[in-house]
């Protein structure tokens, strides 16, 4: 693409003028602006603001199920987002991370630890990292044989692969438990007190508003951080190099010297270890695993999420993640709305129907997501990256296209992928 | 460690699940059975072949085009006055046939018609602006929601709670499947004749009209060569819709003969998992190629009911999924090879 090319793309939305600004902004600014807004994110369930409180169903529960999605959409998103690769079964790596504390932590399962040797207590700490680490290689296991398959036969036999985790579950009754699930999951005992007995974190702990739920949404916001600085460490690596390379083109990075096969691994299984993490943490909080709640269509919402968010823009996906979650729950249980008379168990029953025309509607008019990733200049480091942020900046303020420094041009923001992918 | 003693049993069970002997035993009947189901596969599997052929894309709401079948089969047979009841139509076999057809045509009408619209509202515009496989495919997906929660919770409102929502339809029966003959010590039943006849039948005048009508060669043109067939005076817009019109039509078709098989699996949701076996088939005989979507069909029907019969009934689609990834892994174009332009040129 020429520079000439680009340069009328510099018509800028809302987001785009944020993103700006926020771009433009020195670290130690960032970290001030963005602290206290974590804080009050993190005290969301603490305060409970008056409309934006679901009804039918706890909100602490809901925003712990947002952190939960949240990881997942941030692992889905290397793989999809980051690498271009298609995985429609990424609810299997979740599904593995629930079982592998399930199967280590529940008196139902054969190979129950808590039994012998292992405090309850701790039960759900020491499995955490064996899950992640069991998701891992289950990643390996179906990349290493898949990931030499292109874009849609690899979504079929990643679609394959949700499925057959969800039968082994189901099928392997006498280690599983079948259709009947594993209960009396382990979960961290911390906080006990008079009247929470078994801790902040067990189910048991339902007064509001430090119930289970929220202690659980706020584990996950620090893992979700941990993960996140992991993740932006990756991406701004050769690592994360290679995988736009391979996005953007397969063949061309292979013929530069990318080991593609390599990398794709890599995505697969760092994707797989943050499901497996998220799913670990769910089978802690909810201390049940059954085999209907790793249905494949779970995959589907999980994308849903990625691509709402916008893929490749790790904090876009987590966005995304708190639309699927919340909105649903937040129709959940409601009869009005500002007065106005709905029924919103109806409007959470049509869930589906509406993520898939948001899918539908947004492929059509925005593929891109509601806030699509920009490519940075990564090769050149954070601090030309800025200056070339001001420059634009600056120039958007001038509004003419011409006044736009050639500098902009070398980080074009992303088009459709029109020009370059004509074929079908 | 006391988990590595209780691994013991749990492998034991799994292996003593090797049922041998139910394989060879009713071999020949698994055989018919796997046959039947084959031959619904093979029928579904042609849509996903022409359009892969043609657009090179896994069209993955195909599936639900094939629901949309089934319910448009039982709407049909709901308006020639048929109510839902354990008996079989019982006014001879020339009517039943006679009835049997107009609710094959009622089904290819809704599937043909769902999978034309799909491609004018959903694929069209996509493809307009030349966008990449991967939002074709993500488009697919949302497509599936809307036709599966379409017919899920708007159905049953618009009907009056007779079609569509949480359970599966009340199954009007027409045929009550009776042994007819027996084929090397397998029953055979009319149902399994009029499902294998019927699909080859289909399959064969498909494979007919592809290779000798001018609309066909229209079709074999543009999988070849989009460009060339265009500069030759091919309408591409006109021959991908008439590939999504004839997917749709013989998922209608297969839609009619399955709930002859499966009376109760008229469900909004029970067009998933056969059209990811239909996908199978496709890729396994070799996707693009008309002939190899048959026999892929007819190879994995048989297959997964050995494997059914092997590892047991739970273990059915694991039998598929897992025949899938092996013939991705090892021969990704198929037993007989890809391209429907190559292949039939």
């Amino acid at each position: 693409m020429s520079i000439e090319k680009t340069q009328p793309t510099l018509h800028l939305g809302v987001g785009d003028k944020l993103r700006l600004w926020w771009d433009a902004l020195a670290r130690p600014t960032q970290w001030g602006i963005g602290v206290p807004f974590i804080v009050l994110i993190a005290l969301l369930p603490v305060i409970r603001p008056p409309v934006i409180t679901t009804v039918g169903t706890d909100f602490g529960g809901v925003l712990a199920q947002f952190g939960m999605y949240a990881l997942l959409a941030i692992g889905l998103n290397v793989v999809v987002g980051q690498t271009g690769l298609l995985d429609l079964g990424y609810v299997g790596f979740y599904a593995i991370g629930a079982y592998t504390v399930g199967l280590l932590t529940s008196p139902d399962s054969p190979w129950n630890l808590t039994d012998d040797w292992l405090s309850r207590d701790w039960a759900w700490l020491f499995a955490v990292p064996i899950a992640i680490a069991i998701t891992a290689v289950s990643g390996l296991i179906l990349g290493t044989p898949t990931l030499r398959l292109r874009g849609d036969y690899l979504a079929i036999v990643t679609l394959g692969f949700g499925e057959i985790v969800r039968l082994l579950a189901d099928n392997l009754s006498d280690i599983t438990g079948g259709g009947r699930g594993l209960s009396q999951i382990a979960y961290p005992v911390v906080g006990e007190s008079a009247d929470k007995p078994n801790g902040v974190f067990s189910a048991g702990n339902t007064t509001a508003p430090l119930n289970s739920g929220t202690w659980w949404f706020w584990l996950s916001i620090v893992l979700i951080i941990i993960v996140l600085l992991v993740v932006g460490n990756l991406e701004r690596s050769r690592v994360g190099r290679a995988w736009v390379a391979i996005r953007e083109d397969e063949d061309a990075a292979e013929i530069m010297g990318v080991p593609t096969f390599k990398f794709k691994l890599w995505a697969f299984l760092i994707g797989a270890s943050i499901g497996g993490l998220s799913g670990a943490l769910y089978a802690g909080q909810v201390q049940f695993v059954v085999p209907t709640t790793f249905n494949v269509i779970n995959s589907m919402l999980f994308l849903c999420a990625v691509v709402l968010g916008g893929q490749g823009n790790k904090l876009g996906v987590i966005v995304g993640a708190f639309i699927i979650v919340y909105l649903p729950n937040f129709f959940l249980g409601r009869t009005e709305l500002f007065g106005i008379p709905i029924n919103g168990d109806d409007i959470a029953n049509y869930k589906y129907l509406f993520f898939g025309l948001a899918l539908v509607v947004l492929m059509i008019f925005r593929p891109q997501g509601l806030f699509p990733a920009r490519q940075k200049l990564l090769t050149y480091g954070r601090g030309i990256y800025v200056a070339t942020r001001r420059a634009a900046l600056a120039a958007a303020s001038v509004v003419t296209p011409e006044a736009a420094p050639a500098t902009a041009g070398g980080e074009p923001l992303k088009k459709t992928a029109d020009d370059t992918e004509g074929d079908a | 460690m006391s988990a590595v003693m209780t691994v013991g049993p749990a492998v034991s069970s799994v292996v003593s699940a090797f049922n041998v002997d139910s394989l060879t035993h009713n071999f020949w009947a698994l055989t018919v059975d796997g046959l039947t189901y084959g031959s619904i596969y093979a029928l579904v599997a042609v849509g996903y072949t022409l359009v892969y052929g043609v657009l090179r894309l896994i069209n993955f709401a195909h599936s639900e085009i094939f629901m949309l079948g089934m319910f448009g089969q039982y709407a049909t047979l709901m308006l020639l006055g048929f109510t839902p009841n354990g008996n079989a139509y019982t006014e001879g076999t020339l009517l039943t046939i006679v009835y049997l057809g107009i609710a094959m045509l009622g089904g290819m009408a809704v599937s043909g018609g769902a999978a034309v619209g799909l491609e004018r509202v959903a694929y069209r515009p996509l493809r307009k602006r030349g966008a990449p496989s991967l939002v074709f495919l993500i488009t697919a997906i949302g497509a599936s929601f809307i036709l599966q929660e379409f017919v899920h919770f708007v159905l049953p409102k618009l009907t009056n709670q007779k079609l569509g929502g949480v359970n599966a339809q009340q199954p009007i029966r027409l045929v009550e499947p009776t042994v007819q003959f027996t084929f090397l010590g397998a029953d055979v039943t009319n149902v399994e004749i009029v499902i294998f006849v019927a699909a080859i039948l289909l399959a064969v005048a498909t494979e007919r009209f592809i290779t000798l009508t001018k609309f066909g060669r229209g079709i074999r043109a543009v999988a070849q060569d989009p460009v060339t067939a265009t500069l030759m005076g091919v309408s591409r817009e006109r021959v991908i819709m008439l590939t999504f019109l004839i997917g749709g039509l013989l998922a209608g078709a297969a839609a009619l003969l399955y709930t002859l098989r499966v009376p109760s699996g008229i469900i909004y949701s029970g067009g998933f998992i056969l059209g990811i076996k239909a996908f199978s088939a496709a890729v396994l005989g070799g996707i693009g190629n008309l002939r190899g979507a048959l026999l892929g069909g007819l190879l994995l029907g048989v297959m997964e009911l050995y494997g059914q019969a092997l590892f047991g009934t739970e273990w059915r689609d694991v039998v598929a999924f897992v025949l899938l990834i092996l013939v991705l892994m090892f021969r990704p174009t198929g037993i007989l090879g890809e391209s429907l332009g190559r292949a039939r040129a």
